[in-house]
C-alpha cells in the first residue's frame, strides 16, 4: 500500500503522520512537496494540519491552488482514499472535494485540548476498526473548526449518513450546542459521497501510540489498512464515478 | 486602462459572525444602545490592467468568486475605479 503526505509551506502535522502511520501500521509514507504536479498513484493521501499559508485570507483557500491539489483531485476522483486532518479538512472543503466550510470557532479561541467524539458511522474505510457509537478522545488544536454548511446539504449529510464523527460529552450523548467550536449539528468529520475522501478536525495521528498518552486514533490508521486489504484500489486509469 | 478594484467580503446574513457579535457588545458597553447587526468583513484592493472596464469586472469577478471569497458561506460585491 502505498502512502504520501503533502508538505505546503506551514504544514506541521506532516511528519506526526509518517511517524504514526508507521507506528500503528509498519508502513512507509512519502512526503511530497506541494508544488509537485504529476506524482505517481497512491492508495491513500494524508493532507495534514497545519497552518498552510500562514491561513492567510482564509484557512486553506490558498493552499488549494497548489499545484498538487490537481494530482488530489485527481487521484480522488479515481477512487484512491484521501484523508483531510485538521488544516487537510480545510483545504478539501476549498478544494469542493468536501462540502461545507470551516469558519472562526464561535469564541473566537484558538482551541488545543482534548475533546470527545462520537463515532457516526463505521462503514466507511476510515473507521470500519471503530464500533458504530464508540466514544473517542481526541486533540484539536485550531482556530477555524466552526463547521458549516447549507440547509440542504446538511440533509444530505445527515440522510446520506455521511457525518462520520459529532463532537460528544465522555459519555457520548450529543448536545447541539456543546461542539467546542460552534459547528454545526456538532459536526467534526465529514465524508464525501463516494465515501473515499473524508476530513476531520480532531487529530487521530497525535493520540495513536501508548507513549503519546492515548491511542484512540489508532483504529483509524487500521481501518484504511484492513480497508484497502479487503479491496484494494486499482491499478490507474481504472476510472470511478467522481 | 489601469484600474484599481475593491473586493467586499462579507459572511452570508445566515451565517453567525461572532466578531460582529463581540464588536456590537463592545460598543453598546460604551453606551450606544441603538445598534443592531453589527458585521465584520474584509476588504480586498488591488491594481489591474485591463481594455475594458467590462473586462475588468468580469476578471476581478472571476478571482472574488475562485478565491477571494468562499461562495459557501460568504457574498461579495467588487468596485471599480479608472487609475489615471
Amino acid at each position: 500500500m502505498k502512502t504520501a503526505v503533502i508538505v505546503f509551506p506551514g504544514s506541521n502535522c506532516d511528519r506526526d503522520n509518517v511517524n504514526s502511520w508507521y507506528a500503528v501500521t509498519g508502513l512507509k509514507a512519502d512526503l511530497i512537496w506541494h508544488k509537485e504536479s504529476h506524482i505517481s498513484d497512491y492508495d491513500l493521501i494524508i493532507i495534514p494540519g497545519g497552518f498552510s499559508f500562514g491561513d492567510y485570507l482564509r484557512t486553506g483557500c490558498v493552499a488549494r491552488f497548489s499545484p498538487i491539489m490537481k494530482e488530489v483531485a485527481r487521484q480522488a476522483a479515481a477512487g484512491r482514499m484521501v484523508l483531510g486532518i485538521c488544516n487537510g479538512f480545510q483545504i478539501l472543503t476549498e478544494a469542493g472535494l468536501l462540502p461545507g466550510a470551516l469558519m472562526r470557532n464561535r469564541d473566537l479561541k484558538y482551541l488545543c485540548k482534548d475533546i470527545f467524539l462520537r463515532v457516526e458511522n463505521n462503514s466507511t474505510p476510515f473507521t470500519c476498526d471503530y464500533a458504530l457509537g464508540q466514544i473517542l478522545r481526541l486533540p484539536i488544536s485550531h482556530g477555524e473548526g466552526n463547521y458549516f454548511v447549507g440547509p440542504e446539504e446538511h440533509k444530505r449529510l445527515v440522510d446520506e449518513g455521511r457525518i462520520v464523527f459529532r463532537y460528544s460529552s465522555p459519555e457520548g450523548q450529543v448536545y447541539p450546542n456543546a461542539s467546542p467550536n460552534g459547528s454545526l449539528d456538532a459536526i467534526a468529520g465529514v465524508i464525501n459521497q463516494n465515501g473515499n475522501v473524508m476530513g476531520l478536525m480532531p487529530h487521530p495521528e497525535r493520540l495513536a501510540e501508548d507513549i503519546l498518552g492515548g491511542t484512540d486514533g489508532r483504529a483509524l490508521f487500521t481501518s484504511i489498512l484492513n480497508s484497502y486489504r479487503l479491496a484494494p484500489t486499482k491499478k490507474s486509469g481504472a476510472q470511478q464515478r467522481g | 486602462m489601469k484600474f484599481k478594484a475593491s473586493v467586499k467580503v462579507m459572511l452570508k446574513t445566515a451565517v453567525l459572525d461572532p466578531q460582529g457579535a463581540t464588536l456590537e457588545r463592545a460598543l453598546k458597553s460604551l453606551g450606544y444602545q441603538n445598534i443592531d447587526f453589527v458585521r465584520v468583513g474584509k476588504l480586498v484592493e488591488l491594481v489591474l490592467e485591463e481594455e475594458s472596464e467590462q473586462a475588468a469586472l468580469k476578471a476581478v469577478n472571476a478571482w472574488a468568486d475562485q478565491l477571494l471569497a468562499n461562495p459557501n458561506m460568504e457574498t461579495f460585491s467588487v468596485k471599480l475605479e479608472p487609475l489615471l
